[in-house]
């Protein structure tokens, strides 16, 4: 597709650096934050941060569904397989992470569990069942991925389709933004913004970046995307005149999708939710509204999370937080690494520790 | 999990519900249910899990990068499509 190879054509990639260069300030640390999971792949994948100066400094962020999901939140999964007779459809990524006792779907499956991979929501509407089992989705996302289970329990409801229950697990963007930017620790001048989260949310989402004087660019995930908002970052922080930029206008409506998100309001409401390494945040996760309870799996078979945020040992949590580097954590590339997980950052396909792992060392 | 690929339209259901696109060279049954805005056969639309979530605009694609060739202070350079 050309629309795609434009922004990969590397004379572009070449002229690009060479204004990152030419415009950043050596005596100056720039740190920008890549909050989308698939932005870090992307990041790792093209070699992106050995392109840059050593002052511009990429820090992977909290974007991956899969890796901020909490322990207690996952174990719930195990629950359900242990005590019922179910058929379990998850999306691919979540088949390696271990639960508490380190035991992860791909066993239990091996032991006879019924766990099916589904790459879509409305695949588990196909799935084979003879024995008439209930069949249960396992919900995880972010607003990218939250209308696709809308529309999922849209076309149970609307089919009066019996036998079908969803686990919800999703969570929502604004409150994790707010935590990042009141974490004192945390030191980010500027921020890649998810460019599929914002599809859903338009760019509203990210103002209270800018009201912390911090840059805020909506990013694609080509290597042109990627260095062509670093590029901006690095030129609103050097005149310090932020403002939210959409650099992914092919695919990035402002307003965002206004009938994905009706959708949403009308089967979810806001719900306090767990993140791993960070605990409970209020309302940062949805659950199915009242009228709709009788769908929900956690009500159906009595699911409740434990409040086990991570995993011994693992530092998921820290990453994912920024503040460290996967290569920092005690157990990466030995006691942990994408054949053998010990937390869901060196599992998921968008996991930080994955991508350094892949790519990075 | 926020993964998206372009695919291309290259049929729609009768009543606009669903359309199967073309990724790469693979087909897949595609649901246009949270797709704003109206599509024809041959727009490329970005899929998530089996949803369309946006239709793709080429002439956005060529704002960008115009805008991007109006950053550079060197010299002028044409794109090789």
């Amino acid at each position: 597709m050309e629309m795609i190879s434009k922004f990969r054509d590397k004379d572009i990639v070449k002229r690009l650096l060479d204004n990152i260069y030419k415009e950043s300030k050596a005596d100056k640390i720039y740190n920008i934050m890549e909050v989308c999971g698939t932005h870090t792949m992307s990041v790792s994948r093209f070699g992106i941060r050995g392109l840059l100066p050593k002052n511009i400094r990429l820090i992977s962020g909290p974007g991956c569904p899969v890796c901020v999901t909490a322990q207690g939140e996952i174990d719930m999964i195990f629950d359900l397989l242990k005590h019922n007779d179910v058929i379990v459809a998850v999306y691919g990524d979540l088949m390696k992470v271990p639960g508490s006792d380190g035991r992860n779907l791909l066993e239990l499956k091996a032991e006879g569990k019924d766990i099916r991979v589904v790459i879509s929501p409305l695949d588990v509407l196909k799935l084979k069942n003879e024995q008439k089992k209930d069949i249960v989705f396992v919900s995880i996302g972010f607003e990218t991925t939250n209308p696709a289970t809308a529309g999922l329990i849209d076309t149970i409801v609307s089919q009066n389709l019996n036998g079908f229950y969803v686990l919800m697990l999703n969570k929502t963007m604004p409150e994790i933004i707010d935590v990042l930017l009141d974490d004192n620790e945390l030191d980010v001048d500027g921020f890649l913004c998810p460019g599929h989260v914002s599809v859903i949310t338009g760019e509203s989402l990210y103002l209270p970046i800018i009201k912390r004087d911090k840059a805020a660019v909506i990013t694609g995930f080509e290597p042109v995307d990627i260095l062509y908002s670093v590029l901006e970052i690095i030129r609103q922080i050097n005149s310090k005149n932020f403002y939210i930029k959409n650099n992914y206008g092919r695919v990035v409506n402002s307003l965002g999708n206004e009938k994905a998100n009706k959708l949403v309001d009308k089967y979810f409401e806001l719900a306090d939710s767990m993140w791993r390494g960070i605990g409970v945040i209020k309302n940062s996760g949805l659950k199915i509204r009242k009228q709709y309870k009788y769908l929900d799996a956690s009500e159906r078979f009595g699911l409740r999370p434990s409040d086990k945020s991570e995993i011994d040992g693992c530092k998921c949590g820290e990453v994912l937080k920024g503040k460290i580097l996967p290569n920092m954590c005690g157990l990466f590339g030995l006691a942990c690494s994408p054949e053998n997980p010990v937390g869901p950052c060196m599992v998921s396909s968008e996991g930080a520790c994955a991508a350094y792992y892949k790519y990075e060392i | 999990m926020c993964l998206g690929l372009p695919g291309k339209l290259v049929e729609i259901s009768e009543d606009k519900t669903f359309g199967i696109v073309d990724i790469a060279g693979t087909k897949r049954e595609v649901s246009l249910m949270i797709l704003p805005e109206d599509v024809e056969l041959g727009d490329y639309v970005m899929v998530h899990v089996g949803f369309a979530i946006s239709k793709m605009d080429e002439a956005q694609a060529e704002e960008t990068l115009k805008a991007i060739m109006e950053y550079y202070d060197g010299d002028d350079i044409e794109i090789q499509g």
